[in-house]
């Protein structure tokens, strides 16, 4: 890596450890999957009419897969917008990108090294929500085989690493929605409007999928590929929709990103 | 010959109709104290961000030892300074914040950090997260930041503004001690004891557009010295100073017959008027400070572009 981004990336990340939003994020990766376990336990039985709601009291290797299902809806975005949306603009209310900017690394150094961290923040976050809903998980209903959504029955080991893939497969469109989330805080300046806009956009994108007459659109929507990991879960594994989240998903995020650099590159920087 | 720290030509900075910087043209030379002088909201700031990279010129441009900030932070090797008051992450020491810029500065950066605290003063208190300094911890902060670069070139941005007089006075003696070390030092201010204090050459903005440029020196000298005087007969000693050659903007103020002449000429009027008759109850020198100066070169319609000591400030 360019030893200058390489730089900014590592002190990004140790700055990460010092601000409370980062444990909120990871805070609401790990306490959601413990909730749900636990809610679950208590009423007997969990929700059915979706898919591995049968089998959440069979396998606990069905939990992360659940959560990665209502987790679309609006906590990985959050998740995800939270620090994106937050590491450029964090700067201009600190008043503090004439103070980086001023030294001996370029714009678009800083740049590069901030669209790693909130990259490496999202994965991580996604990872560790993972990690958590498969122990909570096999505590609670053990470490058993599981029946994909084709109905064959998967042998645990064989499970765990579906689970672990449809994670990776799961980053995909996480990473588009921090290319969003990376563009609305370097064009906004502020990192409330660049939060919360990210989780608009991606709310607006859901609902535009239920909209009568736009079933055209569906397969090409951001919020669509949130689903692709479940063509892993099928045998045989289909992978039209995993290879479609990936360059729909290139489509969101690249524009987005390339946009976001040019801008930051370009910029005055008259705050602060 | 090698290139000036600093050489500022045709700058210009517009936000839609206003020009906040208007035409402006300045060098700093190696060694010099440069005052960028002028009220609040004149264009000092936006003239030192577009100096230091921040902000894109509408027209013109600047070189920092030849080299254009626009182009890449290569060109300020060897520069550093601050806009406006120095800000740093809330929510890391002071020590981290300056362990993150020296990480920025380069390999030989870290190594200044604990002589950096030193010079400021803020050794014991680099431990504490930033979100508990003063506003004077801060700005001494943001002069440790400065020199981690080791700068040939240091750009101040009003650094004792918002200080208490004590503060003001240490920023003062080290701003010294930086140029006697062979700094050259660019301070924005609207201070005048401070630029007058610590600056060889001044540049005068007034309105985006700079009013003066020279040295202090030059500038107070064209002033000439204005002088007042009392006597025991006020009629006839204004005749006598009507005749007298050397006397000029002769005026009654407050009772005090006031004129401006060099020291001879008022030697000799004291002459002619005890001869006269009009025997001197007073007769005193006004010291020209730069306030003055300043204030007949911003206020009012005394707008134009100045070219060093060839404009002056107060008619003679």
């Amino acid at each position: 890596m360019n030893p200058g981004v390489l730089t900014v990336y590592r002190w990004e990340l140790r700055k990460l450890r010092y601000q409370k939003r980062t444990y909120l994020g990871l805070g609401l990766a790990v306490v959601v999957p413990i909730i749900f376990v636990a809610a679950v336990s208590v009423r007997h039985g969990g929700p059915h009419n979706f898919a591995f709601g049968d089998y959440i009291d069979r396998s606990g290797l069905a939990v992360p897969l659940v959560i990665l299902l209502f987790g679309a809806l609006w906590m990985f975005p959050l998740i995800a917008a939270l620090v994106a949306g937050d590491i450029v603009a964090s700067e201009d209310h600190n008043g503090t990108l004439k103070t980086i900017l001023t030294r001996s690394i370029d714009r678009g150094q800083i740049f590069s090294g901030k669209a790693l961290a909130a990259s490496t923040y999202a994965i991580v976050a996604i990872l560790l929500d993972g990690v958590v809903a498969i122990v909570a998980g096999c505590l609670k209903s053990g470490f058993n085989p599981i029946q994909s959504l084709s109905g064959t029955i998967v042998s645990a080991p064989k499970g765990l690493e579906l689970v672990f893939v449809s994670l990776l497969v799961y980053l995909i469109p996480i990473l588009a929605i921090v290319c969003i989330g990376l563009l609305l805080s370097t064009i906004t300046h502020n990192s409330a409007a660049a939060v919360v806009g990210t989780l608009m956009f991606s709310l607006v994108l859901q609902l535009v999928a239920i909209l009568p007459g736009l079933g055209g659109v569906q397969p090409y929507l951001l919020s669509t590929q949130f689903d692709a990991w479940q063509g892993l879960l099928r045998t045989p594994t289909d992978w039209d929709p995993i290879i479609r989240a990936a360059w729909v998903c290139a489509l969101y995020g690249l524009p987005a990103l390339g946009t976001a650099y040019l801008v930051f590159l370009r910029r005055d920087v008259a705050g602060g | 010959m090698a290139d000036p720290p600093i050489e500022v030509r045709g700058l210009v900075k517009r936000y839609g109709e206003i020009a906040a910087v208007d035409g402006v043209d300045l060098t700093v030379q190696a060694g010099d104290v440069y005052g960028y002088l002028g009220p609040n909201g004149a264009g000092k700031t936006t003239s030192l961000r577009m100096m230091l990279g921040l902000i894109r010129p509408t027209a013109g441009h600047v070189r920092l030892f030849g080299r254009d900030p626009l182009l890449g932070v290569r060109a300020l090797e060897g520069v550093a300074g601050f806009v406006e008051a120095p800000q740093f992450y809330p929510y890391l020491s002071g020590r981290r914040n300056l362990e993150l810029l020296a990480a920025y500065d380069g390999p030989d950066a870290p190594r200044r950090i604990d002589e950096a605290l030193a010079t400021v003063e803020l050794t014991d208190r680099a431990h504490d997260r930033i979100g508990g300094y003063s506003h004077g911890m801060r700005q001494r902060l943001g002069i440790a930041g400065a020199l981690l670069r080791a700068p040939k070139l240091l750009l101040l941005d009003e650094p004792a503004t918002g200080l208490d007089p004590a503060g003001m006075r240490d920023m003062r003696v080290l701003i010294r001690r930086l140029a006697d070390e062979g700094m050259t030092v660019l301070l924005s201010s609207h201070l005048l004891p401070e630029v007058e204090e610590l600056c060889n050459r001044v540049a005068i903005v007034r309105s985006g557009k700079i009013v003066y440029e020279g040295a202090i020196a030059d500038l107070k000298r064209g002033a000439g010295a204005v002088y007042r005087l009392a006597t025991t007969d006020d009629e006839r000693a204004l005749a006598v100073c009507r005749a007298q050659r050397g006397i000029g903007e002769l005026r009654v103020d407050h009772g005090y017959i006031c004129f401006s002449a060099d020291a001879a000429a008022a030697a000799e009027l004291s002459q002619a008027l005890v001869e006269a008759g009009a025997l001197i109850k007073m007769l005193a020198p006004e010291t020209v400070t730069l306030e003055d100066l300043f204030f007949s070169l911003t206020e009012g319609d005394a707008g134009g572009r100045g070219d060093g000591a060839a404009r002056t400030a107060v008619p003679t």
